[in-house]
């Protein structure tokens, strides 16, 4: 019964042309063969083949991608426990400080995690370098994979993990095949969530990386600092064509993870009651 | 036994590198800057026993806050970083309640897809998005270059490096924030209360005022907090888009720490911005309790 208005289709036109047009033009001047990035001079892969031979940027995706792939795993691990006790430990003394301690990170300005765990590393005498990188990214997203994780466990059936343990499993048992596989749709997008966070960040990196290591967006943030280059650019397609094929299969896959277990938690659900 | 390890190891975790890095943010904003390593004083030294302690607390003091509060730099960088984050926040709600409205009020089997749009930027990189408009805005940017040839301006407009730079970055970046909750309001207001407001004598408008906007109260609240919170602190955005004269404090802690090495004062400016966040931070969560309770 909705009717078509004008009103809105502009808005949707106009509020995407804004999101998306400045990477689209992004996206098509990475192509551009001329130095100058903003006078056209036609087609060209030229940027890329350079971004090849840049070592530095390499070294740094590297290094990046390492820092990435530790810190999401190491969060998913810390953020599933920790999303596992808020939601079902019950109280326990301290719990307050707990759940402050999870949420707190997420608003907590960049500059300031930064800051403290700089401080905190030089207090303790720990070198800086991709250690403690990997610690403070792995610190701000084992938050954001346990709000991810303990808004699935709040909305599952709690008695199927009850059956599981009357039926003589221990309770690492129930978890391991009862709420793991009805979790991990969560946690999954928890460890892309903190991957993703991981290979963004800037500020914090900054803060708790030594000179031994580097990561992209350090590297990246210091040359577009003195204007915008053809080889950044070409380094942004890439890492957007990347996220958009990521982001869109993981939706998909999802979807149809989510449809699946939804049936068959309620066949279980059917079955047992 | 294995519930305590369950709890004990995220919570070590989080006690060591969260809690125990901000007790040493506010312990070095209390000392005082000195010629040394590490560049401050005095450092806790527990060989020195009871006394040692007692010099320790003595010699903590609130020069440095004292500091903050005669150098009218940074009072000025607070103001003005509370002011482009509430300015920047009214635009973005501006920009982003047309948006989710309009997807509010589209076709059932294309909302999947303009979520999908709205939520893939959030997973692009900041720093590229926010990068993506130094070409634009530049002098002889996109922007520029358009409105040159449509003849609207004979002269180059200076964007890039001013304050309005600043509030493109962030309401571009942050939009996602804002309608998301927004679109979640509006989605779940039933369509039957707008009609009844039309066969009641409202006109269309009347209806969207007394209707449409009181019922996604909640979505504009939560919209406006994740907006204003990040961007209060924001660092990029001001550092690649603003100019020399663009005041913001993440900016100017970023300074004080990296360029002018003064870890003391540094902290004192970190302490004093959490203290204005606590604020907008405390009402955002009573906000998202009320909305919690009166769902259920």
């Amino acid at each position: 019964m909705r009717r078509f208005s004008w009103f809105n289709a502009t808005s949707l036109t106009l509020g995407f042309a804004f999101l998306y047009i400045p990477m689209i033009i992004l996206i098509l001047y990475s192509f551009n063969a001329s130095k100058l990035v903003t006078v056209w001079a036609g087609f060209s892969t030229r940027w890329y083949g350079e971004l090849l031979q840049n070592e530095a940027f390499l070294n740094a995706a590297w290094v990046t991608l390492k820092v990435a792939v530790a810190s999401s795993t190491i969060a998913t691990v810390l953020g599933t426990m920790a999303a596992y006790v808020m939601v079902r430990a019950g109280r326990f003394s301290g719990r307050t400080l707990f759940s402050g301690m999870i949420y707190a990170p997420l608003v907590m300005p960049e500059v300031i995690t930064g800051l403290s765990l700089l401080l905190l590393f030089i207090g303790i005498g720990l070198d800086r370098g991709i250690v403690t990188i990997i610690l403070a990214h792995t610190t701000f997203s084992m938050c954001y994979v346990s709000v991810v994780v303990s808004s699935r466990l709040v909305s599952f059936d709690r008695s199927l993990e009850e059956a599981a343990l009357d039926l003589g499993c221990s309770p690492f048992e129930a978890f391991r095949l009862v709420t793991l596989p009805i979790i991990a749709p969560a946690v999954i997008s928890g460890w892309l969530l903190a991957f993703t966070l991981s290979l963004d960040d800037l500020v914090i990196a900054s803060f708790t990386s030594g000179p031994s290591a580097t990561t992209l967006p350090i590297k990246i943030f210091s040359a577009v600092r003195l204007g915008v280059s053809p080889e950044i650019n070409a380094l942004s397609t890439i890492m957007i064509a990347i996220v958009t094929v990521a982001v869109i299969t993981a939706s998909f896959v999802s979807k149809r993870a989510s449809v699946r277990q939804q049936a068959e938690e309620k066949a279980a659900v059917r079955a047992t009651g | 036994m294995r519930r305590f390890f369950l709890i004990a190891v995220p919570y070590a975790w989080l006690l060591v590198l969260f809690l125990i890095p901000f007790v040493i943010v506010l312990k070095i904003s209390l000392s005082d800057t000195a010629l040394s390593i590490p560049p401050y004083t005095p450092t806790l030294d527990f060989s020195g026993g009871w006394a040692g302690l007692k010099a320790f607390f003595s010699a903590l003091d609130l020069e440095n806050f004292w500091f903050l509060t005669s150098d009218d730099l940074y009072w000025k960088a607070y103001l003005s970083s509370v002011w482009i984050a509430v300015a920047s926040t009214l635009l973005a709600l501006f920009v982003g309640y047309p948006i989710a409205y309009g997807m509010a009020q589209a076709r059932d089997e294309w909302r999947p897809t303009l979520m999908m749009l709205v939520i893939l930027p959030f997973w692009t990189s900041f720093l590229i998005r926010v990068y993506s408009w130094m070409g634009i805005l530049s002098q002889e940017g996109f922007l520029n270059q358009f409105l040159l040839w449509t003849g609207i301006i004979s002269e180059p407009l200076i964007i890039l490096n001013t304050n309005t730079a600043v509030y493109v970055g962030i309401v571009y970046t942050y939009l996602p924030f804002m309608i998301l909750p927004i679109y979640a309001a509006l989605e779940k207001l039933d369509a039957s209360l707008l009609e009844a407001a039309e066969d009641l004598g409202c006109s269309r408008i009347q209806a969207f005022w007394l209707v449409t906007v009181p019922l996604s109260k909640n979505g504009i609240i939560a919209g406006c907090f994740l907006v204003f919170i990040p961007a209060l602190g924001e660092f990029v955005i001001p550092s690649l888009l603003g100019g020399s004269q663009t005041l913001m404090i993440g900016k100017v802690l970023w300074e004080e720490f990296f360029n002018n090495r003064d870890w003391p004062v540094a902290s004192a400016v970190a302490v004093i911005l959490l203290m204005i966040l606590i604020i907008p931070i405390i009402l955002f969560q009573r906000n998202e309790q009320k909305q919690r309770e009166a769902e259920q």
